[in-house]
């Protein structure tokens, strides 16, 4: 079953084929194999030439960004954007969700659906449908919100993941924080399931753990396009009997998304290294899943500066609060494990009585409240003792939902995007609270003001119309905040 | 890619027209090293083959055959378009763009606004329309007039007002030069503070550049320059004031004041002309930095001013050019906008600067520069690949500042001096059509103005606290 991409704006312009080149990469090495089919019948069409056209429909307000986008992937010689799965206009939206959403939306709204339409009827089946765009300028935000509420009514029982780039907290646009409460509000209506980078934590990612000195946009959108792929490809559940997952966004939905309150979802890989050291890498199931349960829980997303102190608090301590002593709560997890070995980690309740087999356990890994962890690798003996990543823990979770059900696991043999052994972690939690509860907060104060209303107003926006999108957020935010 | 149309109105409008059309050819002559008619050049330019029947007008992709400039000319005396139309700009503009009468508004803005408005009402906006038919996909309309004088300041007012009639959905952006204290026009204030009602009702943004302000950076250029220092020798086409390489041969006064105005025109659409990795496209300015419709008045700082010959620019150039902007001499009007309270700012860069570097400057002086509660990060940046001619980088500022009222008090201080004495009131309302109430509304609209910014500027260094949030029931 196929996904179709629709990419809104400059960002989702700019992503979309960072995606698309790690994507067909692993297409074209598992050429003979029914990984490599499932890739290719997931995300391209093949022509009678066999060339790999991707199924994704370009949209933006001004053609720049299309253009370069179109022209790179061509040059890649590997896939390449269809003929004519493209619109753009002359003038972009100036910033102005209104414009985007009022204006240029309904405005072209016949012909973004024509190509959409055209790339769903080129899938045998359509698994469902996936934007990418940012919140914060004009035509991502604006007319993606428009074209999501298009797809919503015309394929009402597809599914529709939501790719979101929030943007630098220190502002790169002055109304961005109206334009994210806008479109955040808009699509909580509307999307399955909301997946969401923010540029300041990949930013950071690029920083310290890639080294890379002079930080661009390019760079940026690498790091975003590894992760989400690392999500997309195909997968095997714990029930698929060797059959390539087949319905990937309805089971990322089913196993995230399960209260229609909660549908703001976060990623996190490990390992991410510069390319230059990947060859004097190695890592081992054990430690990247241990070091992923912690990022999940002191809610960081990267594998430096891992605060251990932070654990769940013990049963009796479960009250909701605001990230109260830093630990995060999840609703839902689901843990992608790609590359070797894979079928050999488990990742379900601590055993606790391995602490106490010092001789015979050639790899321990035991989790201490109090800061103590130690990881003894010896990697001589063939057989070693599966260690534990303790995510099924209901220490973790909302106690209204069972952990069985709150956790899922993928794994595909296959290794992903040159990393031996990749492991990734898609979690519905707490994760995007602080950000979220930030970006209205400034909204809210410009709003108090009144300031730069009127050039929403003169697109059709009132006043009313922001108040019900802050409603809305403030009910998410609450929500969130009182897990327990 | 859109397009612009600048109409100029009035001998200083024209003046400073005449200097944007030359830098402008200047700056695309140095980057377009094919002779091709590209998008870039199509924003401000046509492309027309006189020898084809009915206009001729070519698209883009080709060669350049003749280029028309996108402008529609207005005057009511004719000294100055004649010269340009005698002078080596002459091809750029053909009679359907021009608009002239012989006998000038006689520093009167009831003449320029009230009198030629009427008359010559239907051949502007059928000029305009013809200009904006030749457009693809018109963005905005850039209108340059200085508010002392008769036409400019009347006349131009006027072309405004059908701007926002007949094109109400494209971009108005306007730069005016306001008098000076010593300006030698008696009625000029009476003239600024009429047009700077019409300002506040039509415009989009407006810049406001001061004569004095333009005047003292003439005066640094032209000192640097002078002292025989060999390590203070500035490259010749690089100083914002000088036309070296353009087609005028001879400077003229005020052509090196008039240049720095159209440098500011050059660099507030470079990113819409040419490539970027963070475009900032002319509605996007709008957006961002008029937070209410009627405080858009926007203080523009140029640097740098000049390069020095010798090449080599180490970070620490690049960190003052970012120091520069903020200070009191570089801005075009003199105001110290330190002083002021920060609503918005926008930075267009321009040249080699990387995202980083940008960040790490807004860092830096963020603490210097008070910003007014409710918007503490507000900065929109814009980054252009291109460098202007003869410099590595450049950046404009553009900056929604509330010490802008005090250039508005000190204009309205003049006219009531004037006022109160009824001092030349009948030239004024001897014009059909002109009351004196008008006059009252003019100072009754620009003291509002004032009122509006001083209340924001009020809650400067006051800790504001932040609006309580709502609250959900559980």
């Amino acid at each position: 079953m196929s996904i179709v991409t629709v990419q809104l704006g400059q960002c989702g312009n700019q992503v979309g084929p960072e995606l698309f080149d790690v994507i067909s990469r692993d297409a074209l090495q598992g050429e003979k194999n029914a990984f490599g089919a499932a890739v290719r019948e997931r995300f391209f069409h093949q022509t009678s030439r066999g060339e790999l056209v991707a199924r994704a429909v370009l949209v933006d307000m001004e053609p720049k960004v299309i253009n370069h986008s179109v022209s790179r992937a061509a040059k890649s010689g590997v896939w390449r954007y269809g003929d004519a799965s493209r619109f753009s206009e002359k003038q972009g939206s100036g910033n102005n969700w209104a414009n985007g959403y009022c204006v240029h939306g309904p405005r072209h709204r016949d012909v973004v659906e024509e190509l959409v339409r055209r790339e769903v009827e080129r899938c045998d089946r359509l698994a469902g449908l996936m934007a990418v765009m940012s919140v914060a300028g004009g035509t991502g935000s604006g007319v993606g919100t428009y074209v999501t509420q298009c797809l919503r009514d015309t394929y009402p029982r597809s599914f529709i993941l939501n790719h979101l780039t929030w943007p630098y907290g220190t502002g790169e646009v002055i109304v961005q924080n109206y334009n994210s409460v806008l479109t955040l509000a808009h699509l909580y209506q509307l999307s399955d399931a909301i997946l969401v980078h923010e540029n300041d934590t990949v930013h950071r990612i690029c920083s310290r753990l890639l080294n890379i000195q002079h930080i661009s946009f390019a760079d940026v959108n690498r790091v975003i396009a590894h992760q989400l792929a690392s999500v997309l490809q195909p997968a095997l559940a714990a029930d698929s009997r060797g059959v390539y997952g087949r319905n990937p966004l309805g089971e990322l939905a089913g196993a995230l998304s399960c209260h229609p309150e909660y549908k703001l979802l976060s990623v996190c890989t490990t390992p991410q290294v510069p390319s230059s050291s990947m060859a004097y890498s190695t890592f081992s199931w054990p430690s990247l899943l241990k070091h992923l349960r912690q990022m999940l829980i002191s809610n960081t997303k990267m594998e430096e500066g891992i605060d251990w102190q932070v654990r769940p608090p013990a049963g009796s301590e479960r009250t909701g609060s605001l990230l109260r002593s830093g630990f995060n709560r999840s609703l839902a997890n689901l843990l992608i494990l790609r590359g070797k070995d894979v079928y050999s980690a488990e990742t379900g309740l601590i055993d606790m009585h391995l602490l106490f087999y010092p001789m015979h356990i050639k790899e321990m890994v035991f989790f201490v409240g109090g800061g103590g962890s130690g990881a003894l690798h010896d990697t001589r003996d063939v057989t070693y003792v599966p260690s534990t990543g303790g995510f099924e823990e209901p220490a973790l979770y909302t106690s209204w939902l069972p952990s069985e059900e709150a956790f899922s696991s993928w794994k595909s043999p296959v290794p992903f995007n040159k990393y031996e052994k990749c492991a990734t972690l898609v979690s519905n939690s707490q994760a995007l609270l602080r950000p979220l509860d930030d970006m209205v907060g400034k909204a809210w104060n410009m709003f108090a003001s009144r300031a730069y209303l009127h050039q929403y107003m003169t697109f059709g926006i009132s006043e009313e119309d922001f108040l019900d999108s802050f409603t809305s957020i403030e009910q998410v935010i609450s929500s969130y905040s009182q897990l327990h | 890619m859109t397009q612009s149309i600048v109409v100029h109105v009035g001998q200083c409008g024209n003046q400073i027209g005449c200097r944007f059309w030359d830098l402008a050819l200047r700056e695309h002559a140095h980057v377009n090293k094919e002779g091709l008619y590209d998008e870039a050049l199509g924003s401000f330019f046509r492309n027309v083959d006189s020898r084809e029947i009915n206009g001729g007008a070519c698209a883009v992709g080709g060669r350049i055959q003749q280029l028309k400039a996108r402008a529609v000319l207005v005057d009511m005396e004719e000294g100055v378009v004649n010269k340009i139309l005698q002078g080596p700009l002459r091809e750029m503009f053909d009679s359907t763009q021009l608009l002239t009468d012989v006998s000038g508004s006689g520093n009167n803005w009831a003449v320029g606004h009230m009198t030629y408005g009427s008359v010559y009402r239907e051949q502007i906006v059928d000029k305009l329309r013809k200009a904006a038919e030749h457009c693809d996909c018109l963005q905005c309309f850039f209108l340059i007039h200085s508010m002392g004088g008769g036409t400019g300041s009347g006349l131009g007012t006027k072309v405004l007002s059908l701007l926002n009639e007949e094109f109400p959905d494209v971009c108005r952006i306007v730069s005016s030069i306001y008098p000076s204290a010593e300006d030698d026009v008696v009625t000029s204030p009476y003239n600024s503070v009429l047009a700077m009602m019409e300002l506040t009702e039509h415009a989009h943004c407006v810049m406001p550049v001061e004569n004095q302000s333009l005047v003292e950076i003439v005066n640094k250029i032209k000192q640097m320059s002078h002292t025989r220092r060999p390590e203070s020798v500035i490259r010749g086409d690089s100083a914002v004031i000088s036309g070296q390489g353009g087609l005028s041969g001879t400077e003229k006064p005020f052509d090196a004041m008039n240049n720095i105005v159209a440098n500011l025109l050059l660099n507030i659409t470079s990113s819409a002309r040419f490539d970027g990795s963070l475009n900032m496209d002319l509605n996007e300015i709008a957006m961002n930095l008029v937070p209410f419709p009627r405080l858009h008045y926007l203080l523009p700082s140029l640097t740098p001013l000049y390069t020095l010959a010798d090449v080599s620019v180490p970070t620490r150039r690049l960190d003052q050019m970012f120091s520069d902007a903020f200070s009191k001499d570089h801005q075009l009007i003199r105001a110290n906008p330190k002083r002021g309270l920060y609503l918005a700012c926008a930075l267009m860069v321009r040249g080699n600067v990387q995202m980083s570097d940008l960040r790490r400057n807004i860092e830096r002086l963020k603490p210097s520069l008070p910003f007014v509660s409710w918007n503490q990060e507000g900065w929109k940046t814009g980054l252009c690949s291109v460098p202007p001619v003869g410099h590595s980088h450049s950046l404009l500022a553009l900056a929604n500042n509330t010490c802008v009222m005090s250039t508005f008090m000190e204009l309205r201080e003049r006219f009531t001096k004037l006022y109160r004495k009824k001092a030349h009131l009948h030239h004024y309302l001897h014009v059909e059509g002109m009351e004196q109430s008008l006059f009252s509304e003019a100072v009754g609209s620009l003291s509002s103005l004032i009122e509006e910014y001083h209340l924001l500027d009020a809650t400067k260094g006051k800790l504001m606290p932040d609006a309580p949030r709502l609250c959900i029931a559980r």
